[in-house]
């Protein structure tokens, strides 16, 4: 076992699966020499030569439509969208065209990519470079859309992605990135797309989360242990599909829930988990499911995104009014 | 003003370099004997019946339509040539990305009539492309099959395959970013794809001039770094030795190149609701029936003693029976079911859909 960043675990992920499959091909913007301006390819064009990792032109659709072409032609790409908050260049390419090939040919063609792309905020970017955009992603019929929180959840989940035969949009919070380090295994393992995964058991209320939300929910988790709150944190590291088995079974067992997200608060992940809960546990419930989220403006310059962004205080605040209900 | 930067001089160079090439004109005469392309006389004969086939489908397609026994349909004639000739120079490991009035090169690529029939009635089956049958079911954006093409050419050239991708879009798609974004990929990667573009004058009512200050759409290709050939598109040996040529270039690891035909749809845009007078003359229409494909391509083949009345009166008459016989099997295809979607969604349902599953196989089960 060595001890890696989330950015090691998938360049590790990356390594494993150019080395298991020959059709696999890693492409995008600045990820051949330069190793992708986070260095989640450092050194694979080394590794697997020009042929296998390279350099696209600059543009986002380009990119999106030669990963069509080139899965049509039996190859498994992994492109790179360099900051998802440039996805809506290539939406037509992902939303449009991959996601619905299965669906438009009756089955005959398939679309096995991953979309690997750094989203989320905190880290005082430029604009369009933080954007929390998964809720577009999670509308889009024909696509998976997965969010690890951790080095290790991150490896075996982009294994899972890269050998899925249909699209995946593979969303990596630019935060975790080397926000600490964990045990993971240099061979490999998957972790099955479409399983949350209980980061944390707890009997008195679930937070529902994902992503970055996951380490704000488990810190205000702690916190409210002090006050004497036993907390349960579900982590969805899939938010398409969801995996509304460990939602509900969560919900049940402690009868409140709040789910927290770092995106703006309309018509996202959040209140689709809390239409599940409303269709299929409602009866469990002991007081309303409420949303932690951040407010529905542009993602804000960087000057006000630490009060924008939603912390563990904010967790800890919604806690309670669900809690005290 | 005097220009002190001869800023203008590149433009005014690369405008110069776009002729439209021309074999056969309107006469049936050939004017350019030195392009004439190595046909043998039945692959002459063979490309004359595909035209006239063509065109008796879509009389038949739109009178299907206006019975209301097909769904969208886009009307071909007028682009006989553009569409035939450049199908006719590809080989069966080719593969064609069209754009949505481009079923002709599916069909005489392998599609079955029928199915193209399903897709005009809105039936998935339509869209199940038969295995071997190099083809993508015809594109509803605008331009995206050019990045398409793009990928699916270096997926070759990874393949080491002697192939190439072709794609077409018209006058229009030209104005898309994925136009240039897929000529600026297949260049950079030196990828065996043709990029063709049937400028048949109007995108929807809206003319060519009013698209680009561009003077022809075929010197685009400049800014990519690629090959660009402008071609009169009613004529079916230009169309072809234009695209075999860009094929030879492609297999031979030159890279894409782009063909620019200059066409006319005789038709509306869609059977779906179009009217040309509010955007074309009866001139400009005439203008350009006069060039006719056929009328030309007959005209030589006469003259050569390749084809007569008879020959042709037997082509309409197979086309007939074929298109008679492939709206019966498309008659037969199953009624489509919203539970046959939902299983096609992913290659395993997840829970959304298998919940979903259920409740519509109830409802369709009544």
């Amino acid at each position: 076992m060595a001890q890696m960043t989330m950015i090691q675990a998938i360049t590790d992920a990356l390594r494993t699966e150019l080395k298991n499959d020959p059709n696999t091909l890693v492409f995008g913007e600045d990820v051949g020499v330069n190793g992708g301006v986070f260095r989640a390819t450092e050194g694979l064009q080394k590794e697997f030569g020009e042929e296998r990792v390279f350099d696209t032109p600059l543009a986002e659709s380009g990119i999106g439509g030669l990963s069509i072409g080139l899965a049509l032609q039996g190859f498994r790409p992994i492109p790179e969208i360099q900051f998802f908050g440039f996805v809506f260049e290539a939406m037509d390419s992902i939303a449009g065209q991959m996601s619905r090939m299965r669906y438009r040919s009756g089955g005959h063609y398939h679309m096995p990519i991953t979309v690997r792309s750094p989203f989320g905020g905190g880290v005082h970017t430029p604009e369009l470079h933080s954007d929390s955009l998964e809720g577009l992603m999670a509308q889009t019929p024909g696509l998976k859309v997965v969010v690890p929180s951790t080095p290790y959840d991150a490896k075996g989940l982009l294994l899972s992605a890269i050998r899925d035969n249909d699209p995946v949009i593979f969303l990596e919070h630019l935060k975790l990135y080397r926000a600490f380090r964990e045990e993971v295994p240099e061979e490999e393992y998957t972790i099955p797309l479409g399983k949350a995964d209980v980061k944390r058991e707890g009997s008195d209320l679930s937070i529902i989360t994902y992503g970055a939300m996951v380490h704000e929910s488990l810190k205000a988790a702690t916190e409210l242990e002090k006050e004497g709150y036993s907390v349960e944190v579900v982590d969805l590291r899939t938010i398409s599909p969801l995996d509304v088995e460990t939602i509900i079974a969560s919900v049940e067992k402690t009868g409140r829930a709040i789910v927290v997200q770092e995106a703006q608060k309309q018509a996202g992940v959040a209140a689709n988990v809390v239409a599940e809960i409303n269709e299929r546990a409602i009866l469990s419930l002991e007081a309303p499911v409420l949303r932690v989220t951040a407010p529905d403006t542009v993602y804000p310059f960087s000057q006000a995104e630490s009060v924008w962004l939603p912390n563990y205080k904010d967790v800890m605040e919604t806690a309670k009014k669900v809690l005290t209900f | 003003m005097a220009s002190k930067t001869d800023a203008r001089k590149a433009l005014e160079i690369v405008e110069e370099q776009f002729p439209t090439l021309q074999i056969l004109n309107e006469d049936g005469e050939i004017v350019n004997k030195a392009a004439m392309p190595a046909l043998t006389d039945e692959q002459l004969q063979e490309l004359m019946r595909r035209m006239v086939y063509t065109r008796i489908l879509d009389q038949r397609s739109i009178s299907l339509n206006r019975q209301g026994r097909l769904g969208f349909y886009a009307p071909t004639a007028g682009q006989e040539a553009s569409q035939l000739a450049s199908q006719f120079a590809l080989e069966k490991e080719d593969f064609i990305l069209p754009g949505y009035r481009d079923v002709p090169q599916l069909i005489w690529h392998g599609l079955p009539l029928y199915q193209a029939f399903l897709f005009s009635r809105g039936h998935f089956q339509g869209n199940q492309i038969p295995d071997g049958v190099n083809v993508l079911s015809p594109q509803i954006i605008i331009g995206a099959q050019y990045v398409q093409a793009a990928g699916v050419a270096l997926g070759m050239k990874k393949n080491g395959k002697k192939s190439v991708a072709i794609t077409y879009t018209g006058d229009g798609g030209t104005s898309q970013g994925d136009f240039y974004e897929g000529m600026n990929f297949a260049g950079a990667f030196k990828a065996p794809a043709i990029f063709v573009v049937q400028n048949n004058r109007f995108a929807i009512s809206t003319p060519v001039a009013k698209q680009s200050a561009a003077k022809t759409l075929a010197q685009k290709a400049v800014a990519a770094g690629i090959p660009g050939i402008q071609v009169d598109g009613m004529d079916p040996l230009a169309v072809y030795a234009a695209t075999h040529e860009a094929r030879e270039r492609a297999i031979n690891g030159e890279g894409p190149s782009l063909i620019e035909t200059l066409t006319y749809r005789y038709g509306p845009h869609t059977m779906s609701g179009d009217d040309p007078t509010r955007y074309r003359t009866a001139e400009l229409d005439n203008e350009w029936e006069k060039k006719d494909p056929l009328v030309r391509f007959r005209k030589f083949l006469e003259n050569k003693g390749l084809w007569s009345e008879a020959k042709e009166n037997e082509v309409i008459e197979q086309a007939k029976e074929e298109i008679k016989e492939a709206i019966k099997k498309a008659d037969a295809a199953p009624k489509q079911k919203v539970t046959d979607l939902i299983s096609i969604m992913f290659e395993e349902m997840p829970y959304n859909l298998k919940e979903q599953y259920e409740i519509y196989q109830a409802k369709e089960s009544k």
